[in-house]
């Protein structure tokens, strides 16, 4: 069984509806997506105009599912959809979209490309034209269980560590636990001290959580690449694990597209709402301290700024929450420009940091971000996302700038007043 | 055929076509459109949003931050047309009179002199995007065909019109019966066109500060 | 020789009629000055008008009338006598016409036979009325159609002038459905020079007008494309509008006799063609200047139009459309309902068709084994 560009046609069939028609139908080719576009601002290079990546998906619905355009197929008339298209729009649809949303911000005429972009890549997946690196990556994830094919043992490991080092058990398997707590495979290979900060930060606040060993991984790379079958497989794990254990509440950890993959399209992957409800760590943390169970002593004195992860600020809601925390464990914060839910991408979102395609691309549109801190006149950047992170700090790099990145979570903890401190 | 009839088949049977063909165009579109339906969202919507699609169609016309100083021609360029052609079809008497036969609503005109201005404003504006849309990479990319007759579609009534307002180019009552055509050809394209926009973008914004809504941050 | 003298009065000429009458040269002068200035002549062809016209011989006039209201005589006739006007009429040598004719039957056909032997080539074709073409039988004078006396009666014509709208463009009885089938004297003679006077009915001023060009050049003045005489048909009704200024600041009565009516202001909203009418009445007025249909507050008709009682109704402001109504654009919308729910029940067939033609995408078939 092979993908076939007939079924990435059948793709696009499937998922045009009445807001993609609307779109498609209001679309006056003013071209103000690219300039919210963080790869044609850094480029210039005009293909990179976001309603041009939808060419193709545009194309089928005119001459599927309009009268002139369904006329103008059936008498030979119309340009149809090919794979050397497809083939040409892949970089287009994978490698310079994160579907971060700045376009769907700004289209006068209210077009939500990157809904529609979340879309087209149905097609694209299903015929064959998605990255290389991230069919690799989804197959990790469906067959072994992530997308790094990181298996429960590594992260029993990570725990093990973890309870060393804080001294606090990490719970798992608890049954009637409030929150079912999920990772990403960042937090798990590379930033363990998300875990450590957690459980501090629980224990001390007194918070019932556990983590599920056929659910660990918060990650959906079946979103990314845009193949909703896959996506609900690897979704389904989590819904599984959480009526399982029957936790009220499912904390997705500091991963953009993760938050995304359950909060908004969970349900409607699975065909059902679920019974549980979904936040984001960042939320759980402003609700805790909001309610006074989360206290904090001290000041951070290094002037410090926030980069907004797309997905969890402008397309998941989630902006205020961090600045609340920020400005307990800061002195110096310091917006950056278009801070909020404006921000810019760090430009590795929606598959692009998995995609090494993309690398040299990713690299240069980094410029943006860089100015941006360059704004605040800081070297500290925090931020609430594993991927941002890691995307960030190779950037930064690359840019030759001195620039930490912390996650919240993790400074949080470092001011947290616990019972044994004195 | 002298002027009068002309003017008289322009005023009657062929505006009779026109709205026909642009009344029932636009219904089929609407059908179009809607007919495709869209899936309920199961997730759970965010309670405390202060957007929502109904804010959005009307939000939306608003530069949001940073774009005003990145694309000022476009934004300029699009309100002074739009705003000068809703004035020169909206407040001109005679157009009044107009939508007063035919639905029986009518309201207060501006003067003249003023309406005259707006129309010549919306027509220097289409100029400068015209030349815009030639001259930006990316909106030069975009266009085709399409968008080239869109611009004539709309220039042509607000010429035509100007110029018999002025008694310029032909006979008054020969320019008369060419605004008409030029605003029947307008309405028989319009739902064919990107020009649907005027109708489809109440229900693109509309879905776009719904979905966004639900998450919290409409705009 | 006494100023107001003429030069020298030869028998059977106008100059000897004037004479008669005891019109002063100061008088006649006068008028041939106002005349000349209606006719956009330079003021210096005032002299040489009154001049050619003492000195011509009274002129043979030919008046047929056909499906006619009488409306024109009426009007050109309408005299407030003694004027000018109907001293000019004293000038010509009216040799036949219905209503002011004293002879009636054979006799009065006689006249008209006869006056057209005596100056054959020379006599003037003056027409009211439309033809009728449905049947020869629908207006026939001694039981001679309509056409039948056109014809032979243009024949030996020096010029036709076609007085009112029915004879310059058809009129009232082409109005839809025409069931006389009514045509102008131009839709039947090809051959002749003819002067269109159109008007429902003229301004009797415009009818001397154009008789005077004739008298003192022998020739057709000026004519537009419709076959007018520029200098009275040359500007519309709105150019020379004394209400315009309402018109430009947007002012305008919205119903008869209501307030803004009352103080003067636009009458489009009631239905005014003034744009697109051809006339002198917003200059030369009628009723020698009295007044004119919007200074007596009602709007112009546009009768010196062609075909202008087809031209939508009479209080259908221009801008209003002359038969669009909302219900037919109701039964409009509810045909596109229908094609679209034709077309709905195809996109969803379509949409159904590909949703059950989906097959679960695995890790597998990301691949193409194509490539």
């Amino acid at each position: 069984m092979s993908a076939t560009l007939a079924k990435g046609i059948n793709s696009f069939k499937e998922v045009i509806d009445t807001p993609i028609a609307s779109f498609f139908s209001s679309c006056v080719h003013c071209g103000l997506c690219a300039e919210a576009c963080l790869f044609y601002t850094e480029t210039g290079d005009a293909k990179y105009t976001p309603i041009h990546k939808l060419e193709p998906l545009r194309r089928v619905w005119q001459q599927e599912y309009t009268l002139f355009g369904k006329l103008g197929k059936t008498l030979g008339l119309s340009k149809p959809v090919t794979d050397a298209e497809l083939e040409a729009w892949e970089p287009l649809v994978y490698d310079s979209c994160t579907l971060c949303g700045r376009c769907a911000m700004v289209c006068p005429v209210g077009n939500d490309l990157t809904y529609m972009i979340r879309k087209m890549r149905e097609g694209m997946a299903a015929s064959g034209h998605a990255p290389e690196d991230l069919v690799g990556a989804t197959t990790r994830a469906v067959t072994i269980g992530s997308p790094m094919g990181i298996k429960w043992p590594a992260v029993l490991a990570q725990i093990k560590h973890v309870q060393n080092e804080t001294g606090i058990e990490v719970p798992v398997e608890k049954e009637g636990a409030y929150y079912l707590v999920l990772m990403s495979s960042m937090e798990i290979i590379n930033f363990p001290e998300y875990l450590s900060a957690l459980s501090r930060i629980f224990k001390q606040t007194g918070v019932s959580w556990t983590l599920a060993q056929d659910a660990f991984e918060a990650t959906n790379s079946g979103i990314q690449i845009g193949a909703s079958d896959l996506a609900r497989e690897i979704v389904s794990r989590i819904v599984v694990a959480a009526e399982r254990l029957k936790v009220k509440c499912v904390i997705s950890p500091e991963c953009g597209h993760a938050f995304t993959a359950l909060r908004w399209e969970g349900p409607n992957l699975i065909g059902r709402p679920f019974g549980f409800e979904v936040k984001h760590i960042l939320e759980v943390l402003d609700e805790l301290h909001t309610a006074g169970r989360l206290k904090t002593k001290g000041k951070d004195k290094r002037p410090l700024t926030y980069h907004d992860p797309c997905q969890i600020a402008r397309r998941g809601g989630v902006v205020e929450q961090p600045r609340r925390l920020l400005n307990e464990v800061a002195s110096d914060f310091r917006e950056m420009p278009d801070a909020g839910v404006m921000n810019w991408c760090c430009g590795g979102g929606g598959g692009v940091s998995a995609n090494s395609r993309a690398e040299p691309l990713r690299l240069q549109v980094f410029k943006h971000k860089k100015e941006q801190i360059e704004a605040t006149g800081t070297q500290t950047l925090i931020t609430a996302c594993a991927n941002c992170r890691i995307v960030m700090e190779e950037g930064l790099e690359h840019h030759h700038m001195k620039v930490e990145v912390i996650g919240l979570t993790e400074l949080l903890a470092q001011y947290l007043v616990e019972d044994n401190t004195p | 055929m002298n002027h009068l009839d002309l003017l008289t088949f322009a005023r009657g049977d062929a505006l009779n076509w026109a709205l026909i063909l642009f009344a029932a165009g636009v219904v089929l579109r609407l059908f179009e459109i809607f007919g495709l339906g869209r899936k309920a969202d199961l997730a759970k919507p965010r309670t405390n949003s202060p957007g929502s699609g109904w804010r959005t169609v009307f939000t939306r016309s608003l530069p949001p931050q940073g774009l005003l100083k990145r694309e000022p021609v476009t934004y300029v360029g699009g309100y002074v047309f739009h705003l000068g052609l809703f004035a020169t079809i909206l407040f001109f008497a005679p157009h009044i009179e107009f939508f007063d036969d035919l639905f029986g609503i009518s309201w207060p005109n501006l003067p003249s002199a003023l309406v005259d201005a707006s129309a010549v404003a919306s027509i220097v504006a289409l100029c400068v995007l015209l030349a815009h849309r030639i001259t930006n990479p990316v909106k030069r990319m975009l266009s085709g065909f399409g968008d080239y007759l869109a611009w004539a579609l709309t220039l042509l009534p607000l010429l035509t019109g100007y110029l018999a307002f002025h008694h310029l180019l032909f006979e008054y009552t020969l320019m008369l019966s060419l605004h008409l055509f030029s605003v029947e050809l307008l309405l028989v394209l319009l739902p064919f066109t990107k020009l649907f926009h005027t109708f489809s973008v109440f229900i693109s914004r509309w879905y776009n500060g719904d979905i966004f809504g639900r998450k919290g941050t409409a705009s | 020789m006494k100023q107001t003298d003429f030069p020298k009065v030869l028998q059977g000429t106008v100059g000897e009629g004037l004479e008669q009458r005891g019109i002063t040269r100061r008088e006649f002068l006068k008028f041939c000055t106002a005349l000349t200035a209606m006719l956009a002549l330079p003021p210096s062809m005032a002299s040489v008008m009154a001049e050619a016209i003492a000195k011509a011989r009274r002129q043979s006039v030919i008046w047929l009338s056909f499906q006619e209201c009488t409306g024109c005589t009426e009007s050109i006739t309408r005299s407030h006598s003694p004027t000018l006007e109907t001293l000019i009429f004293d000038l010509i040598s009216l040799d036949y016409h219905h209503t002011l004719q004293a002879a009636s039957a054979e006799a009065a056909e006689l006249a008209r036979t006869q006056a057209m032997q005596d100056n054959a080539g020379k006599y003037l074709l003056i027409v009211d009325g439309s033809i009728p073409m449905g049947n020869p039988g629908y207006s026939t004078i001694a039981g001679i159609s309509n056409y039948d006396m056109l014809v032979e009666t243009a024949k030996g014509a020096a010029a036709i002038v076609a007085v009112g709208t029915c004879a310059t463009y058809g009129g009232l009885p082409k109005a839809d459905p025409n069931p006389t089938g009514a045509v102008a004297v131009s839709d039947i003679i090809k051959d002749k020079p003819i002067i269109n006077v159109p008007g429902c009915p003229p301004i009797p001023v415009v009818m001397t007008g154009v008789l005077a060009h004739f008298l003192t050049f022998g020739s057709i003045p000026e004519l537009d494309d419709l076959g007018r005489p520029k200098s009275f048909y040359g500007e519309t009704i709105h150019d020379r509008c004394y209400r315009r200024p309402f018109y430009d600041q947007g002012k305008f009565a919205q119903t008869f006799d209501d307030e803004a009516a009352r103080m003067g202001w636009c009458l489009f909203k009631l239905g005014c063609k003034g744009p697109v009418t051809y006339n002198a009445c917003a200059t030369t007025k009628w009723n020698d200047g009295t007044s004119f249909p919007i200074q007596s507050g009602h709007g112009c008709i546009g009768c010196s139009e062609p075909n202008f009682w087809d031209a939508g109704p009479l209080y259908k402001a221009l801008s209003m459309p002359v038969s669009a109504t909302a219900s037919m654009l109701g039964a409009a919308a509810v045909a596109g309902a229908a094609a679209g729910v034709a077309i709905t029940w195809h996109n969803h067939s379509n949409k159904a068709s590909a949703k059950a033609a989906h097959e679960k995408v695995t890790p597998q078939e990301l691949l193409r084994e194509d490539k």
